[in-house]
């Protein structure tokens, strides 16, 4: 950090435009969003006007977004996210470890077959779930032939568990990859070297040792799943609203962007919530490498 | 030979892709032994030290460990612990959970545990550390709890693979000596893998000398030094000059032989009437006259090379017919290869019991 000193005009050259760009495009809207959510629509000559607010008014919205209505959605939405995070470490977990034990030459292409999925727009990779998923679809088709079915398996919590962990799978299989990856394996040698059986070697050593991948993993899958508006449009339906979606519906159909904007920075608010977590937790974990 | 703990037989390993790391090993190693595998990197040693704790399958010949197969038996239920070459300290650990681990996990009761944990950091003096995390130790500190870690579970066989490595030069010897006082104090078989001969000569009671995945010679530090079997150990173990020659015809117990750059000379052995042979002659056997000397093997040369050392001096003869002879002056007096001059005029000679026969 001490080298921005030595070199101040290669800091700046670099340094000025993104920050001039998120300053821009990310700092100001957000602060117009952090404004918005203290203010209301305005109200001229009796009639709630569409387009013009009036600001500062309070903190109506956040009171508002305390309804249990809300809250329950709220919840929801974290235990939704929370379970297709776990869901993710779990199937992740050994086709990370896979990958990392696979033939030297193989891995590219396993890893590619990872990542492939990115390369399909989300909206057509969701709309083959539903394909894959209806009444008509393919799984009760092959369930008929076996005679079961057909069940219902859409726009319900357990498409937009299912769906979600169908997208956000990658972003756990790859920190993962790497913590794995850079492991020594003489840990795992040296534990079953002194007696622990290959479940112990896992419980004790190896998922100590690659916990900052884990940790990575939950983080960059729970977010963006609390967050997630598409998956839970598409796959849930009406029973299955995550709070993304009613954020969207806020700034969208209801045109209430004060209210959708309150809505957004609690959601934020939860974000940063899991991060100082995962702050703490690094403060505790501190001895090992990451 | 007194119990032997480990027996290797026939043992093969290949790997996928053609390479045959170890090629039809057999060893026996006896009870208490300082055992040591050496050889140059790729020879295979470190292969047959991990077909010892379990950590490699051998393709085939058996590996018997105090009298029992291994071939069924997993890494985690041989009677055997290994000191890694990176010491594989767990570093989520304390040093007094490490050298837990290995009690905890096979179900020892915790009294017990507590005090063989603090007998093995007492061993290798690590007590006042037995709360540090490794990434707050040195390099030697961490191979002291790898140690105490193995020792804990008090194995059959310990087995180390190249313990000092990762050493620097100073604590290197005192890890030499604190090793052999250790296997003496516990008195269990260790098995050590090393490529630095020093380490091998002065710390194993039995040496086995590997190349290209077999075994060349398996004898005692001094034999091997000696009386090496073949070229390769010849030339591994310290420094020789090897010169080729022919066996021409037997008188008595004397051979006559022709050797390059040396023309006919005697030696002391038996048979090989018309085998092409290496007369190998180590460096300090060697002496050097101005004056041509009345007996043993010699030949005229000039002072190619000199290096001076203090106690020793090494110098290069090189014979009128090209052949290099390396020569060690223990220089007992104030005026000895000080006062000698690149290119003077030299004999150099040697008593014909201080040559070594060499047939492979």
């Amino acid at each position: 950090m001490e080298s921005w000193k030595q070199n101040p005009r290669v800091f700046w050259t670099l340094g000025v435009p993104p920050s001039v760009w998120l300053l821009l495009f990310f700092i100001i809207p957000l602060g117009f969003l952090f404004v918005m959510s203290f203010s209301d629509k305005a109200v001229i000559d009796g009639q709630v006007s569409i387009t013009d607010y009036d600001y500062l008014t309070g903190f109506g919205n956040y009171i508002r977004s305390m309804d249990p209505l809300y809250l329950g959605i709220m919840w929801k939405s974290v235990w939704i996210s929370a379970l297709a995070t776990a869901l993710c470490l779990v199937l992740a977990y050994p086709v990370a470890f896979g990958i990392c034990f696979a033939a030297e030459r193989r891995k590219p292409l396993l890893l590619l077959l990872v990542v492939l999925p990115f390369w399909i727009n989300l909206l057509i990779r969701t709309y083959a779930l539903i394909a894959v998923f209806r009444t008509q679809g393919y799984v009760n088709k092959i369930l008929g032939v076996v005679g079961l079915g057909p069940y219902e398996m859409l726009y319900n919590n357990f498409a937009v568990i299912f769906g979600l962990v169908y997208v956000y799978m990658p972003f756990m299989v790859l920190p993962l990859y790497a913590t794995i990856e850079r492991l020594d394996k003489s840990f795992l040698e040296a534990s079953l070297d002194l007696g622990a059986s290959q479940f112990q070697t896992f419980l004790r050593v190896t998922v100590p040792l690659t916990m900052p991948g884990i940790v990575s993993g939950i983080i960059l899958v729970f977010i963006p799943c609390l967050g997630s508006f598409l998956t839970p449009d598409l796959l849930g339906g009406a029973n299955a609203l995550m709070i993304g979606n009613v954020i969207e519906r806020q700034f969208k159909a209801a045109n209430d962007w004060p209210f959708g904007s309150a809505l957004s920075f609690l959601l934020m608010y939860a974000t940063f919530g899991a991060l100082a977590l995962r702050y703490l937790f690094s403060l505790r974990s501190k001895g090992v490498d990451v | 030979m007194p119990d032997t703990i480990v027996s290797i037989r026939n043992v093969t390993k290949a790997f996928p892709g053609g390479v045959t790391a170890v090629d039809n090993v057999s060893l026996d190693i006896a009870q208490n032994e300082f055992f040591a595998l050496l050889g140059p990197s790729g020879c295979g040693k470190t292969t047959l030290l991990r077909m010892i704790s379990g950590l490699e399958t051998p393709t085939s010949g058996q590996i018997i460990i105090g009298g029992e197969d291994m071939a069924l038996t997993p890494p985690n239920r041989r009677p055997t612990n290994m000191v890694f070459q990176s010491y594989a300290v767990f570093p989520h650990m304390t040093v007094e959970q490490n050298v837990a681990y290995g009690l905890k996990v096979t179900g020892v009761p915790a009294d017990e545990t507590a005090r063989r944990v603090a007998e093995a950091l007492e061993m290798v003096k690590l007590t006042a550390l037995a709360a540090r995390k490794p990434d707050q130790m040195s390099g030697g500190q961490r191979q002291r709890v790898a140690l105490a870690r193995a020792l804990v579970k008090r194995p059959k066989v310990l087995l180390l693979d190249e313990p000092l490595s990762a050493l620097d030069a100073k604590l290197r010897d005192d890890m030499r000596m604190e090793l052999t006082r250790l296997q003496e104090t516990v008195g269990i078989t260790f098995i050590i893998v090393t490529h630095d001969q020093d380490e091998a000569l002065s710390m194993a009671s039995r040496i086995a000398v590997m190349d290209k995945g077999a075994v060349q010679q398996v004898a005692t530090p001094a034999e091997l030094y000696e009386h090496p079997r073949n070229r390769f150990v010849a030339d591994f173990i310290g420094k020789v000059n090897l010169i080729e020659a022919r066996v021409l015809r037997q008188i008595g117990r004397k051979l006559d032989c022709e050797a390059r750059g040396l023309g006919r000379l005697e030696l002391v052995n038996d048979g090989l009437v018309g085998a092409q042979i290496a007369v190998a002659v180590r460096p300090e056997k060697l002496k050097i006259s101005e004056t041509e000397p009345g007996a043993g093997i010699r030949v005229r040369g000039k002072v190619s090379a000199l290096a001076y050392y203090g106690d020793t001096s090494h110098v290069v003869i090189e014979t009128a017919d090209g052949l290099n002879l390396s020569v060690n002056v223990q220089n007992d007096r104030r005026s000895g290869a000080g006062a000698m001059e690149r290119g003077q005029s030299v004999w150099a000679h040697w008593a014909p019991e201080d040559s070594i026969v060499l047939t492979e």
